[in-house]
């Protein structure tokens, strides 16, 4: 019975093909925004993932100066120092790898090529902190960094300008106007969400970029990476103790430090982005509401076009609900074939966004299925009222009916 | 035997007061099961009300219509749905089949509504369309059918669910002379053959001389009832 009648609404449907396109088109047109609004979405939220985890995982970073007002007039910022460092190492639980570094933006010369690029002084325990490995090479050795030797680790960029696809290790580089012979090649990281390239960088021992190059003794940021069974919201305020002690934070002074938690920071980009994706997809659900009202129209259009059939099929024995049944499908027949158009051609644009933008294709099987479900849900909510219309009408005026 | 259909006192009146009109007014009537009767009488008369009444399609608005001893006229909609599905069948001027729908998939309607499974339906339907004369033209939809071709299916139609009454509002309205003369005596076989009780609105005499029995209505009354005279033999 339920086959017969979707069958014949199939028919219907195939019967007036332009007439159904144009009526699908609101649909098509509002689950193809929500399903590309959302498979975007879900890729942009990945992608954001994936850039903060390239900047380490668990990580806090410690900076100098209060977390709001940084730099404000009335204040003097106090760098964090190699004291604070130590009071570190000496005193906390639960960091896997603690590692101070200094930036700077450097001009930097080999042969006749120079470059400008991001040159860090820091330590070996740099690396682990956050998340590099070498592509060849080695790390600074325990006595190169205490000693600040002039070693360095490039970037994959830096090679390429420098080397092309040749093998760095050993060759001197000049950074700064100081010689520098690089021991190793670090692993190729790609770029921020933001656009920078992260693979546009030096490293060398903290001492010998504060001798070299900053010309002073200060710290910009410790990183602090936790170990697996410590969360990082737990890492954070022992980290503010031991700093507070160490720097001699008077107890009624805001900290003169700021300890950022990169899991809170993708934490709060992941949910500005799916609070972006839920507008846009609330817009979007505006157009299945048009959608719907378009289906609503057509049906009522379709049921008085076959008032004579109606009273056929009451004449001859249907129940109310037979014909309320057939019309329904009807009409949930049509919104969900505009459905699944709009889903194809959805995923089609969110498909070629994520060719152009460079995100991952995030398709979700749930939302998918929702769609197919609520596209099938407007079909029958609209289609109620032409439906019931229908079922109601008398035979004998509707088999008079011209 | 009770008669098949009883009017005691029926009444059918349409609009309210000074526009008020009865189409029926006080009418009396029965027909046995296995007549042929015949409704005669000028437009406004009331035959096409009480062929609505007969059909379960209306319903009286005073008095009692009784259908199988059912008092057809207290029934609710869908419950008159039911009677007509399982009891009468419909035959009308205008055909009325579905368009582009097969012959076979239009006499099947019924049997749709009735729940049967559609292997059955389809020899059910067959054997209907063979009764009437239609074999071979199974596949044809009405745009590809004469108009008397199309009422044999629409006659198909109406037996297919072997009712007990088959309700003809001017089956030969629409058809020539010929076309007429097979139609009434496929009607008559069937009432015959399968001793089907027909009940025919007609304003033609040679149509109405098909049948044993030709009531004339007039004003909303039974102006005559009588048994045709060559048929009483």
């Amino acid at each position: 019975m339920i086959w017969e009648t979707v069958r014949l609404a199939l028919r219907s449907v195939r019967r007036n093909a332009l007439r159904s396109f144009l009526t699908l088109l609101g649909i098509v047109i509002g689950v193809a925004a929500v399903i590309a609004m959302l498979t975007i979405g879900a890729g942009t939220t990945e992608k954001v993932k994936a850039d903060i985890s390239k900047l380490g995982s668990n990580l806090l970073v410690v900076r100098a100066g209060h977390a709001a007002g940084r730099g404000g007039p009335d204040q003097t910022i106090r760098p964090l120092q190699d004291k604070d460092l130590a009071a570190l190492r000496a005193h906390l639980e639960g960091a896997r790898a603690i590692s101070p570094a200094a930036q700077k933006q450097v001009r930097v010369i080999y042969g006749t090529e120079n470059i400008t690029a991001g040159v860090t002084g820091t330590d070996s325990a740099f690396l682990d902190a956050r998340d590099w490995t070498l592509a060849s090479g080695r790390a600074f050795s325990d006595s190169e960094v205490r000693s600040g030797a002039g070693v360095c680790l490039i970037g994959e960029t830096v090679r390429q300008q420098f080397f092309g696809a040749g093998d760095p290790d050993g060759e001197i580089i000049r950074v700064n106007r100081s010689s520098c012979k690089v021991i190793g090649l670090l692993a190729p990281k790609g770029y921020t969400g933001f656009g920078q390239d992260q693979d546009n960088v030096v490293l060398m021992p903290l001492a010998a970029f504060q001798r070299r190059i900053a010309g002073n003794r200060d710290i910009d940021n410790i990183y602090v990476a936790a170990d697996d069974r410590t969360p990082t919201s737990e890492l954070l305020p022992r980290v503010q103790d031991i700093l507070r002690d160490a720097r001699r934070v008077p107890q009624d002074k805001d900290d003169d430090f700021d300890i950022r938690d990169m899991t809170q920071i993708a934490d709060t980009m992941t949910s500005a982005t799916s609070t972006m994706t839920g507008m846009l997809s609330a817009v979007a659900a505006v157009s299945l509401l048009v959608g719907g009202i378009g289906i609503m129209n057509i049906m009522l259009v379709s049921v008085t076009e076959r008032t004579r059939e109606i009273g056929i099929r009451l004449a001859i024995g249907a129940h109310e609900k037979h014909i309320l049944v057939q019309f329904l499908v009807e009409a949930t027949v049509l919104s969900l074939l505009g459905g699944i158009i709009g889903i194809l051609i959805g995923l089609s644009l969110a498909g070629i966004a994520s060719l152009t933008l460079a995100i991952p294709f995030a398709p979700s099987p749930a939302v998918i299925l929702l769609a197919v479900g609520f596209s099938a849900l407007i079909g029958m909510v609209f289609g109620f009222f032409p439906a019931l219309r229908g079922a109601r009408l008398d035979p004998i005026d509707a088999l008079r009916h011209e | 035997m009770a008669p098949l259909i009883t009017f005691d006192r029926v009444w059918k009146t349409y609009g309210q007061g000074e526009a008020r009109v009865h189409a029926l007014a006080g009418v009396d009537l029965a027909i046995r099961q296995g007549e042929f009767v015949a409704i005669m009488g000028p437009s406004g008369s009331g035959k096409s009300t009480s062929m609505n009444i007969i059909g379960c399609l209306d319903t009286p608005t005073a008095g009692t219509y009784r259908f199988k001893g059912v008092d057809a006229g207290r029934l609710d909609r869908n419950r008159r749905a039911l009677l007509r599905n399982l009891y009468i069948g419909f035959v009308f001027q205008g055909y009325n089949l579905l368009a582009r729908t097969t012959a076979a998939e239009n006499v099947e309607l019924p049997l749709i509504y009735r729940g049967v499974a559609a292997a059955e339906r389809r020899e059910l339907a067959m054997r209907a369309l063979a009764e009437v004369g239609l074999t071979g033209r199974e596949h044809h939809t009405p745009a590809e059918l004469s108009g008397g071709q199309q009422q044999r299916v629409a006659i198909a139609r109406a037996i297919v669910s072997r009712p007990t009454l088959l309700v003809a509002d001017e089956p030969t309205g629409n058809l020539d002379t010929a076309r007429t003369h097979e139609i009434m005596d496929l009607i008559t076989r069937l009432n015959r053959e399968f001793g089907l009780t027909i009940v025919m609105v007609t304003h033609e005499a040679d149509v109405a001389a098909y049948a044993q029995r030709t009531i004339r209505f007039l004003d909303g009354h039974v102006a005559s009832d009588a048994m045709n005279a060559e048929m009483a033999q």
